[in-house]
C-alpha cells in the first residue's frame, strides 16, 4: 500500500477504534446507571421495579416528617396529593428540605412498599420545583380532574 | 437616566460590531488594503462601548439603583460592596454582560498583540470575532436587556443576591471561566479565517497556539474554581458531581486540551491539519453548547437563572447558526489542504494522535451522559437521570489510559522513535512509580485496584517527565546551565504535565481514603473520622451582617494533641430566607478535616457531618501548574522577538534538543 494511504488507515482506523471504545464503554455504563422517575401515584400502582435504583419524587407531605432521636434516620411521606409513599432515610438531609416543599430522593423500593432512600435532594431556592415533580403533580390532579373529584384537586396548588 | 446609556452603548457596540463583521470581510474579499485596516479601530470602539455599558451596570449595583430591574432583582443595600460588584454577574443579564466584555477584550488583544500577522488574515479574524459579537449583542439587546427599568413603582430594596452566591468563589470563578470559554473562540476566528484563504500552514498553527492555550489555562482556572467553591459552599465537601453545568464546562476544556496538542503537531511537523482545525471548531462549538445549556434553562441548578424559552430558542438558534456555518466551511475547504510530512508508526505524532483520541472519546462520553436525558426528555420518552456512576465508570479508565500514555510520549521523538530504545528508556522510570505507588497503597491502609491504577498514572507521569527534564539537562557545562538551556514553552509543558499527575492524584486518593461519616452529636460528645478526634464544644449564635447564624465551635485534636479549632455555621440570610451551611474546614497540603453542621435533631443534639479528605487540595493545586504552564509556554521567546540571531540558529543547527519536546507544551 502506499505509504500516505497506509498512514490514513491507521488514523482512521485509530478515531474508530477510539470511538468503539467510547460507545462500547457508553452503553455498558449506561445500562447499569439510568435512574428513572417514579411519582408517588406510580409508585402506589406498583409500577417502580423492586430494589433498581431509581428516583422518586413528591411533595413532602405536611407532619410526615418522623426523626429517631437516636440517630441519623429521618422517615417522610412523598405525595402528589393523590397517593404517597413512605420514604426512609439515614443521613443529613439538605438545607431545603422541609414539608410541603418538592423533593427528589434517589434509591431503592423495599418489599415493605417503602422506599429507602440514599440521597435526598431538595430544590435550590424557594421558586425552584424539580421539574419531575411539577409534572407527577400535573399529572396527579389532572387524574383526578378525570375521576370527577375536581374539588378537592385544587389544593395541589 | 444613566442606565439608558449604558444601553445606547451596547447598541452602538452592536453597530461597531455589524461594521466589524462586515468592512474587514469585504476588504480582504476585494484585496483592499483600506478596508482591512478598518478591522484594528473597529475593534477598539467595539470593546471601549462594551466596557461602557458594563461600568455603568456595576455602578448601578455599587449606588443601588433598584430602579433598574435587574440590580433589585439580584442585590440589596445591606449586601457588602463586593458582593455587589460580583452581582453584576451574577444573574443571567449580567453575566451574559460579562460574556461579551470577554469576547470584546479577546477581540481586542488579538487586535493589538498580532501586529506582525498579514493583513488580510488579521481583518478576517477580527471579523470572525466581530460576528460572534454580533450574535450575543442582539441576544441580549433582544431578550436580556440588563439595562431594563422599573419605574414609576421602583423597589425600596432589592431582592438580595443568592446565598450561594455571597462568596469570594463566585467573585472569582465566572469570569476566569468565562476568560476561558470565550478565549476559544480566537481560535475558532483563526480557524475560520484559515479555511477562508486556503491557508491552512504551520504559521496559521503557530498564530492560534498561544491564544489557544491563554484560553485553556484561563479554562483549567476556571473549573478548578467551581470545584473548589463546590466543595466548601455547596457540596457537603463533594468536589465534582458530574452535574450537567459541570459538564458543560469540562466538555470544551477536553476537546481544548486535545486542540492544543493537535495545534502542536500542525506548527511543527505540518500534519493533522484538518483535523486541528476541526477540533477549533468543535471546541467553541461546546464552548456555546455550555453557554446555550447554561443559559437558556433547559437545566435546572444553581447556574441556571431564568427560564424563558425565547432565549433558549435564540441561543439554540445561534448554536445552530455558528455550527452549521462552520462545519459547511469545513467540508467545502477542508480537502484543500495537503499532507506533505511522513511520520513513522512509532513517533511523537503517534503518541499525540493517541492523546487525541482518548480525548474526543472522553469528550464523547461525557457529551453522550449529559445531553441523552435531556434529548429523552425533550422526545417525551420519559425522565431519567445519568449519575456519578456512569461517568466514574467510563472517564477512569480513559483518564488513566491518558496518563499512561502520556509519560512514555514524553520521551518520543518527532517523525520516529525506534521502540527497543522508547523501552529500554521507559524501564527504570516504570520500576520507580511501581515502587512510588506501592508504598504510597501501604501508607494509605489498603490496595485497592481503581485507586492503584489512577495513583500509578500519576506517579508515572510526574517520573517520566522529571526523568525526561534530567535527561535533557544534560550538559557539558554542568546542569544549571543545561536546565537554564530549556526553552521556557518546554518547562511549560513539564508544568502542565505535572499539574495533569497532581490533579490525577487528589482525585484518586480523596475518593479512595477519604472518609466521610454522618453522625449525631450533642455539646460533649466526640467522634472519630480517620486518625482525627473531633469534640463538638457548643453551639451559639451570631449575627451577620446580612445574615444570623448558629456558630458551632468544634476541637480537632489527633493523638491528643489539639490540631485546630473549627466553627462550622448555618446562616439564616434575612432577604431570601434560605438557610446556607458554611463548613468548618482545617486545610493542610496533605489532608482537610472537615465539619459541617446539619439540622437540630433535638434539643441538644444535632446531626453532623465530619469528613477526612486526603490530598484534596492537590486537585486544585494541579489547575493553578497547568495554567502556569500554560502561561510559561506563551512567554517563549519564539512568540514575540523574532530576532536575527534566533532564526540563524534555527538554520544551523538541525534540531536543538529542547525544541524537539517543547511542542507538547
Amino acid at each position: 500500500m502506499h505509504p500516505i494511504r497506509r498512514k490514513r488507515l491507521t488514523i482512521v482506523l485509530f478515531l474508530l477504534a477510539g470511538i468503539a471504545v467510547a460507545v462500547g464503554l457508553t452503553t455498558y455504563a449506561l445500562r447499569q446507571n439510568i435512574n428513572l422517575f417514579y411519582d408517588p401515584s406510580q409508585i402506589a400502582a406498583g409500577e417502580a421495579p423492586l430494589d433498581v435504583r431509581i428516583r422518586a419524587g413528591g411533595m413532602v407531605e405536611e407532619g410526615s416528617v418522623l426523626r429517631d432521636p437516636e440517630s441519623l434516620k429521618v422517615e417522610f411521606k412523598v405525595t402528589d396529593f393523590n397517593a404517597s409513599v413512605l420514604v426512609e432515610y439515614t443521613g443529613i438531609l439538605p438545607d431545603l428540605f422541609a414539608e410541603g416543599q418538592g423533593v427528589v430522593a434517589m434509591g431503592r423500593m423495599a418489599d415493605n412498599g417503602r422506599f429507602v432512600a440514599d440521597q435526598v435532594l431538595a430544590k435550590h431556592d424557594e421558586n425552584y420545583m424539580p421539574p419531575e415533580v411539577a409534572e407527577a403533580l400535573e399529572r396527579a390532579s389532572a387524574a383526578k380532574l378525570k375521576a370527577g373529584d375536581s374539588s378537592s384537586a385544587d389544593t395541589a396548588y | 437616566m444613566y442606565p439608558e446609556l449604558g444601553q445606547f452603548a451596547l447598541i452602538l457596540a452592536l453597530l461597531l460590531a455589524v461594521l466589524l463583521s462586515v468592512v474587514p470581510l469585504a476588504g480582504s474579499v476585494t484585496g483592499r488594503d483600506n478596508l482591512q485596516a478598518f478591522a484594528r479601530p473597529l475593534s477598539a470602539g467595539l470593546f471601549v462601548f462594551v466596557a461602557i455599558a458594563f461600568a455603568i451596570l456595576t455602578y448601578a449595583f455599587l449606588i443601588d439603583d433598584f430602579s433598574v430591574a435587574y440590580v433589585a432583582n439580584n442585590s440589596n443595600s445591606m449586601l457588602p460592596w463586593y458582593y455587589k460588584f460580583s452581582a453584576v454577574w451574577g444573574g443571567h443579564e449580567g453575566s451574559l454582560l460579562l460574556w461579551i466584555l470577554m469576547l470584546a477584550g479577546w477581540t481586542l488583544a488579538v487586535a493589538v498583540f498580532s501586529r506582525r500577522l498579514p493583513s488580510v488574515m488579521i481583518a478576517q479574524v477580527l471579523a470572525v470575532m466581530g460576528m460572534i459579537t454580533v450574535g450575543f449583542l442582539l441576544f441580549t439587546i433582544l431578550t436580556s436587556n440588563p439595562f431594563d427599568r422599573m419605574l414609576p413603582n421602583v423597589p425600596a430594596d432589592g431582592n438580595d443576591l443568592n446565598p450561594l452566591l455571597q462568596d469570594f468563589g463566585l467573585i472569582v470563578h465566572p469570569p476566569m471561566l468565562y476568560m476561558g470559554y470565550v478565549g476559544f473562540s480566537v481560535a475558532f476566528a483563526f480557524a475560520i479565517a484559515a479555511l477562508i484563504n486556503g491557508k491552512l500552514d504551520a504559521a496559521w498553527a503557530r498564530w492560534s497556539r498561544p491564544w489557544t492555550t491563554v484560553a485553556w489555562a484561563f479554562l483549567s482556572l476556571g473549573i478548578a474554581l467551581g470545584s473548589w467553591w463546590a466543595y466548601y459552599e455547596l457540596g457537603w465537601g463533594g468536589w465534582w458531581f458530574w452535574d450537567p453545568v459541570e459538564n458543560a464546562s469540562l466538555l470544551p476544556w477536553l476537546s481544548g486540551t486535545a486542540l492544543m496538542h493537535s495545534l502542536a503537531v500542525t506548527e511543527k511537523r505540518g500534519v493533522f491539519k484538518s483535523w486541528t482545525v476541526l477540533l477549533a471548531i468543535v471546541t467553541f462549538s461546546l464552548s456555546l453548547l455550555g453557554t446555550f445549556l447554561v443559559r437558556s434553562g433547559v437545566l435546572t441548578s444553581v447556574h441556571a437563572f431564568a427560564s424563558d424559552p425565547e432565549r433558549g430558542t435564540f441561543l439554540l438558534a445561534l448554536l445552530a447558526i455558528t455550527i452549521v456555518s462552520s462545519l459547511m466551511l469545513y467540508a467545502v475547504r477542508a480537502p484543500v489542504v495537503h499532507v506533505r510530512s511522513r511520520y513513522g508508526s512509532m513517533s511523537r505524532e503517534i503518541f499525540l494522535l493517541l492523546n487525541n483520541v482518548l480525548l474526543v472519546a472522553a469528550t464523547l462520553l461525557v457529551l453522550i451522559g449529559t445531553l441523552y436525558p435531556l434529548v429523552l426528555d425533550y422526545l417525551d420518552m420519559g425522565r431519567l437521570s445519568i449519575g456519578e456512576p456512569f461517568f466514574n465508570l467510563t472517564f477512569s479508565p480513559l483518564a488513566v489510559a491518558t496518563g499512561l500514555l502520556m509519560g512514555a510520549g514524553v520521551f518520543s521523538r518527532w517523525k520516529k522513535t525506534d521502540g527497543g530504545w522508547l523501552g529500554r528508556k521507559l524501564l527504570w522510570p516504570l520500576a520507580v512509580s511501581l515502587l512510588v505507588t506501592t508504598v504510597l497503597m501501604v501508607v494509605y491502609g489498603g490496595f485497592k485496584p481503581w485507586a492503584f491504577m489512577g495513583c500509578f498514572a500519576a506517579v508515572w507521569v510526574s517520573v517520566a517527565t522529571l526523568w525526561d527534564l534530567w535527561d535533557k539537562s544534560a550538559s557539558r557545562k554542568g546542569r544549571l546551565y543545561g536546565l537554564k538551556r530549556q526553552s521556557r514553552s518546554y518547562y511549560g509543558m513539564v508544568l502542565g504535565h505535572l499539574g495533569m499527575a497532581i490533579t490525577m492524584a487528589g482525585a484518586t486518593v480523596v475518593s479512595n481514603y477519604g472518609i466521610e461519616r454522618d453522625v449525631r452529636m450533642s455539646p460533649g460528645d466526640t467522634a472519630m473520622v480517620g486518625d482525627y478526634q473531633v469534640e463538638f464544644i457548643e453551639i451559639g449564635d451570631r449575627q451577620g451582617r446580612n445574615f444570623s447564624a448558629q456558630y458551632g465551635t468544634f476541637v480537632v485534636s489527633m493523638d491528643g494533641d489539639a490540631v485546630s479549632i473549627l466553627h462550622p455555621e448555618k446562616r439564616q440570610y434575612l432577604v431570601q430566607r434560605s438557610v446556607m451551611t458554611e463548613a468548618g474546614i482545617d486545610a493542610g497540603l496533605f489532608r482537610d478535616v472537615f465539619v459541617a453542621v446539619g439540622e437540630r435533631i433535638s434539643d441538644d443534639a444535632w446531626a453532623i457531618r465530619l469528613q477526612y479528605k486526603p490530598l484534596v487540595r492537590w486537585l486544585w493545586l494541579g489547575s493553578i501548574f497547568m495554567a502556569a504552564g500554560g502561561f510559561l509556554a506563551i512567554a517563549d521567546r519564539r512568540y514575540r522577538v523574532r530576532d536575527k540571531a534566533t532564526e540563524k540558529r534555527a538554520a544551523t543547527t538541525p534540531e536543538p534538543r529542547g525544541d524537539a519536546a517543547e511542542a507538547l507544551s
